[in-house]
């Protein structure tokens, strides 16, 4: 059986008496895409955060290849290797297409701490910086204030920062929200051709891509994951319909 | 070429260009004041470092201003005195000549920078303008309790310090030793902006969360930021003192490090050269308003007031506008 790159083991995670997590176990193995769905107040947000790093569990480990990295904070995570987008498109407003991405290159590189270069007339940095974001359809975008772009090419943005890190596993956060059907179905591709690169673990509310994309789906419920399985498995779950698709979910 | 270089240009040779012209025709006073400009434009350099591109709004800059002021007041001050400074390992006297200095004074604010910024960043808003106040009123109270150099009378030094080559009691002689040194803190903070930990900076100012997810931690980069910054506003300080030849406590007031403030805000904030434009007209408005009324601060008051509501890039930003996406 193939190692997986993220691990998740009966992580638990209380805000008062609300179970925000409750014995959550999930794997993100090589080369898939794993969906993670469920209802608002399902607990999605608390356990992306908790993977990321924002968040310490009150109980259970969180494994990211191969190493216990529960008590790491983002930046380390980020560090080793996990590429994050998020929710509501977090990119540095004043800053062009170009510079956002170079900033997230300089992160991985670790050359944060050189004064006296000038970072855009690094030709190997801009270059890959460029190459990310044309990868995500921003190519001719570069000299645009961030705060100017469309809500559409501000989470295309989030992505290619997040490809710029290498990463070895991609944490995305409902990258399709408010996008448009174009839009989302454009990110359908484009998310399709990335799983190849590093495993995906997506959070996403729109049911057409979890269902075209996820090689395997994990459905959220108070806290709990209630079943994980393949696009068909988890369709078919009676619990799952129950909780989540609702009864007369026929036309799924 | 950009509006903001050429603004910037006119601005680096006027300040040059106007001393010359006192020099030429015996205007000694202009020269004081324009070297009076050099010194205030580098240590608002300093500030606009933390406070512009890092957007740490630093209420205790007169923290390293002064302690520059008193790194050069107590070096010298032991040298004239004849007076060593301390006998073990081995006996230092004190010293006049400025690039040592300089050399203690940005070492000292430095290391204060270190310690305070360590203190203070992991605050912001309201508690972290309050507590690095704080900071700077303690030094204060440090220096107006500390008899042996002069208490809340400060102490003067007779001899302006000296500099290899240099006949720096000679008022053209001395304003160049300053434009210099203001050119060489804008050339370093121009430099420090465009480079990759000045984009890691802004990034943080603007965006805290989004810098850890790559993989960068923005407290480390803030305490840079903030040392350096520190270290460029002790330097103005060794310079102040010495155009003086007095230190007191009052380079440690708040109303110093808000006056540092007003000049990087007046001049525009995050602008290159910002601080050079506010300290130019913050120091005509104390030479043409002052003659005119002892309540000049007033005007300043009133002016920071426009700019701040209406001219949110300060002098620099009216002029040249906002600032163009380049790549």
């Amino acid at each position: 059986m193939t190692e997986p790159v993220l691990e998740i083991r009966h992580v638990h995670k209380n805000f008062g008496a609300l179970r925000a997590s409750h014995d959550i176990n999930l794997t993100l193995l090589p080369g898939e895409i794993h969906a993670l769905i469920g209802p608002n107040g399902a607990g999605k947000s608390t356990l992306i955060k908790q993977i990321a790093g924002n968040l310490r569990p009150d109980a259970g480990e969180i494994r990211f290849l191969g190493q216990d990295v529960t008590e790491l904070d983002t930046v380390s995570r980020a560090r080793m290797g996990l590429g994050r987008s998020f929710q509501i498109s977090s990119v540095i407003p004043e800053f062009t297409v170009l510079q956002n991405v170079v900033l997230a290159l300089q992160g991985a590189q670790g050359t944060s701490y050189h004064f006296f270069r000038a970072v855009l007339k690094d030709r190997e940095t801009t270059a890959k910086a460029r190459e990310a974001a044309e990868r995500v359809g921003l190519g001719d975008r570069l000299a645009v204030w961030a705060q100017d772009l469309s809500h559409g090419e501000r989470r295309k943005l989030e992505i290619a920062m997040a490809l710029a890190l290498e990463p070895k596993a991609f944490l995305l956060d409902e990258p399709m929200a408010g996008m448009g059907t174009e839009g989302a179905a454009e990110m359908t591709r484009f998310l399709d051709q990335l799983r190849h690169e590093a495993p995906i673990l997506l959070v996403e509310h729109d049911m057409d891509a979890v269902f075209s994309l996820a090689d395997r789906i994990s459905v959220l419920d108070y806290g709990e994951i209630i079943a994980t399985g393949t696009v068909e498995e988890i369709r078919t779950n009676p619990e799952v319909r129950r909780a989540y698709l609702g009864e007369d979910e026929e036309a799924v | 070429m950009r509006r903001e270089t050429i603004i910037n240009a006119a601005l680096a040779i006027g300040l040059l260009a106007i001393p010359l012209w006192a020099h030429v025709t015996g205007e000694i006073f202009t020269i004081t004041l324009s070297t009076r400009v050099a010194i205030l434009a580098l240590a608002a350099v300093g500030l606009n470092l933390a406070l512009g591109l890092g957007g740490l709004i630093s209420f205790g800059h007169a923290a390293y201003f002064g302690l520059g002021g008193y790194a050069m007041g107590i070096l010298a001050f032991h040298a004239q005195n004849y007076d060593p400074i301390f006998t073990w390992p081995f006996v230092f006297a004190g010293t006049k000549q400025m690039l040592v200095i300089w050399v203690v004074a940005l070492i000292v604010s430095g290391l204060a920078a270190f310690v305070i910024g360590m203190l203070t960043l992991r605050t912001s808003g309201a508690y972290f303008i309050m507590a690095t106040l704080a900071f700077g009123q303690m030094l204060y109270y440090l220096f107006v309790s500390w008899p042996k150099y002069g208490g809340e009378d400060g102490m003067s030094i007779y001899l302006r310090n000296d500099f290899p080559g240099v006949n720096t009691l000679d008022p053209i002689q001395f304003f160049l030793i300053c434009y210099v040194l203001l050119m060489l803190g804008i050339f370093v903070s121009w430099r420090i902006a465009r480079s990759p930990f000045g984009l890691a900076l802004q990034a943080s100012r603007q965006n805290a969360e989004r810098v850890e997810t790559v993989g960068i931690t923005p407290f480390r980069i803030r305490l840079a930021a903030f040392v350096i910054s520190g270290m460029i506003t002790g330097l103005a300080g060794a310079l102040m003192a010495d155009l003086n030849r007095f230190v007191g406590p009052t380079m440690f007031s708040w109303q110093t490090s808000g006056e540092i403030m007003i000049l990087v805000i007046l001049g525009g904030v995050a602008r290159l050269y910002g601080p050079v434009a506010g300290a130019a007209l913050f120091i005509l408005l104390e030479h043409w308003l002052g003659g005119v009324s002892d309540y000049w601060l007033a005007f300043v008051g009133a002016l920071l007031l426009l700019v701040v509501l209406f001219a949110r890039g300060g002098l620099i930003g009216s002029l040249a506008g906002r600032e163009v996406a380049h790549d």
